[in-house]
């Protein structure tokens, strides 16, 4: 079915719009205007639509009792989200698009069945790319959702013989796909069998992935989505889905690429390491007690009053799960005034999404120019007199440096051990997500441990420094 | 469908694809988040094939399976702009206070 002449060229204002709503989003500045311009690109582009395929009025009524539905559910949702959560609402819209997408694809196949059947290789192959690629990233986005929001799968789950399971189920789908090209029986049958397994797949895939990785799955699983909008836009004709969608998978491709080069961690290891990799390495918290050096607020605010000019914050995940990023920007305000140069070393994984700890910190209004990546600040640490950790724990391990047998060796690290002097403020000795344990932690002479909730932690701390200046 | 027009779709595909990647990979690693979350809206365009998929239905089951997948896309559109919307203003609360 080939569009209008009118249609084509507004889907192509639309597409428009998108490119130049990401050109955009490149700066921090103009961000908030690109996504503003990308909304109104699919403004128009869902209107003109309903001018392209004239319907009866039931349906248009069917249509739009359906989208408000759909826009209150994403609406609510989208506003009452803290940011602290924000990477699982994250996975879980991109999960449902996989499903529009593989849901799409489906029905088209349907109806060309019903129809006759005799469509383009081309087009077939398009179309269950989309089913596999859709009921993977819809089936996977919600497993990380689960996983995210705590309600269950915490950890690494795994099985024995898990790989053999999933290359079996995935062979299997290539199998039945084969089929269906080649004119086999009940083709629709098939097919909906290939989007039960491809659901299954998605599952498999997700659980044995921990926490730690999971920036890595949802950026992946956002570049997937895209992909498969972009094969129901080739099965459809649809030439607005096809830009919009191969701009989103490529740009999720990019953005799975830098952050698995940021852990130092290839695609496949993380994808297809962790049933390998579990049960090796040091497990942490296995009854052994070693001493540590723990200390109080008032401790830790003498040592940054009196011992410290310079001073670095790590912010980590346990700073975004107690909503304590305005509490560390306090702390950073007091101990400026005091004269204190204090900067932000921000990990590429901090938290669980690329650039999340910036977010927390931009609601904290921390001037983004005291905010440092991993290359920019990860010298300085031996000419720095003090580094306060928060919430974070593998992303400063420094066996990922020393010990090529860890189960995160090779992931580059914030070599906060360099500094003079470590403060931690922590609730317990508990492992991070890679489940290994932590020596910067049994460091007596450097590291100080303030076992504590990270807000009341650091609120305590920046009530002391007060104190004392 | 015939092959002329098939071909030029995959043109225009191949084409969006490596727009994707020059476009993106210029972007600070601060807004990676929000251009996740915003992307992550983009592909909400699977709403205009879902609302295509019932429009042109024949079917009771595809116009079913079309309402659901309409029902999905909106949610990702919607929900997908107004959290963009939300972490991008928080930038721009940071950046006047900055200046100010």
């Amino acid at each position: 079915m080939g569009l209008s002449t009118a249609t084509t060229l507004v889907y192509l204002f639309a597409a428009g719009l998108f490119i130049f709503g990401i050109r955009l989003l490149r700066s921090p500045q103009t961000a908030r205007a690109g996504n503003l311009v990308a909304a109104f690109g699919m403004f128009v582009a869902f209107i003109v639509t309903f001018y392209e395929f004239p319907a009866d009025a039931l349906t248009l009524a069917l249509i739009a009792i359906v989208v408000a539905l759909g826009s209150a559910v994403g609406g609510v949702i989208a506003m009452r989200v803290p940011m602290t959560s924000m990477p699982q609402f994250v996975a879980a819209f991109n999960g449902v698009g996989g499903g529009a997408a593989a849901l799409i694809a489906f029905s088209e196949f349907y109806e060309l069945e019903q129809a006759g059947g005799d469509e383009s290789i081309v087009i077939l192959l398009f179309i269950f790319f989309s089913i596999l690629i859709g009921g993977l990233s819809f089936a996977g986005s919600i497993v990380a959702f689960i996983k995210l929001e705590e309600i269950a799968l915490g950890g690494s789950v795994t099985f024995p013989g898990q790989k053999v399971v999933n290359g079996g189920l995935f062979a299997l789908v290539l199998v039945l796909i084969v089929v269906v090209l080649a004119g086999g029986p009940a083709p629709v049958a098939l097919a909906a069998v290939v989007l039960a397994l491809a659901l299954a797949l998605g599952v498999l895939l997700v659980i044995p992935i921990g926490g730690a990785d999971m920036p890595i799955v949802i950026s992946l699983l956002n570049a997937f989505t895209g992909l498969a909008a972009a094969a129901s836009g080739m099965a459809l004709g649809n030439t607005v889905l096809i830009i919009a969608g191969a701009l989103v998978g490529a740009s999720g491709t990019i953005l799975t690429y830098l952050m698995s080069g940021a852990l130092g961690r290839p695609l496949s290891k993380i994808l297809f390491g962790a049933v390998a990799a579990a049960g090796t390495g040091p497990a942490a918290g296995d009854g052994e007690e070693k001493p540590v050096t723990s200390g109080g607020a008032e401790d830790v605010a003498a040592t940054l009053a009196y011992e410290a000019e310079s001073i670095i914050f790590i912010p980590g995940y346990g700073l975004a799960v107690a909503q304590a990023q305005g509490a560390m920007a306090d702390l950073m305000r007091t101990l400026e005034a005091q004269g204190k140069d204090v900067k932000f070393a921000i990990h590429p994984v901090a938290g669980r999404m690329p650039g999340h700890m910036n977010v927390l910190l931009a609601e904290a209004e921390v001037p983004a120019d005291k905010l440092f990546d991993l290359e920019d600040i990860n010298d300085h640490f031996a000419e720095t007199d003090a580094v306060v950790i928060v919430g974070a724990n593998d992303v400063v391990n420094p066996t990922a440096r020393e010990d090529g047998d860890s189960p995160i060796a090779g992931m580059p690290i914030l070599n906060a051990d360099h500094a003079k002097h470590v403060v931690i403020v922590k609730r317990s000795l508990s492992p991070g997500f890679a489940g290994i344990d932590n020596p910067l932690f049994y460091d007596q002479d450097k590291t100080m441990m303030l076992f504590s909730d990270a807000k009341q932690g650091l609120e305590g701390v920046t009530q002391s420094v007060k104190n004392q200046g | 469908m015939s092959t002329a027009a098939i071909l030029s779709q995959l043109v225009v595909l191949v084409l969006a694809i490596a727009l994707g990647f020059e476009l993106i990979s210029r972007v600070p690693a601060l807004l990676h988040t929000p251009l996740m979350s915003a992307t992550n809206a983009i592909h909400g365009i699977v709403v205009v094939g879902a609302v295509v998929i019932v429009l042109t239905a024949q079917d009771g089951l595809t116009q079913l399976l079309g309402l659901v997948a309409v029902f999905f896309g909106a949610v990702n559109v919607v929900g997908g702009f107004i959290v963009t919307n939300r972490m991008l203003e928080m930038f721009r609360g940071g950046s006047r206070r900055k200046r100010g």
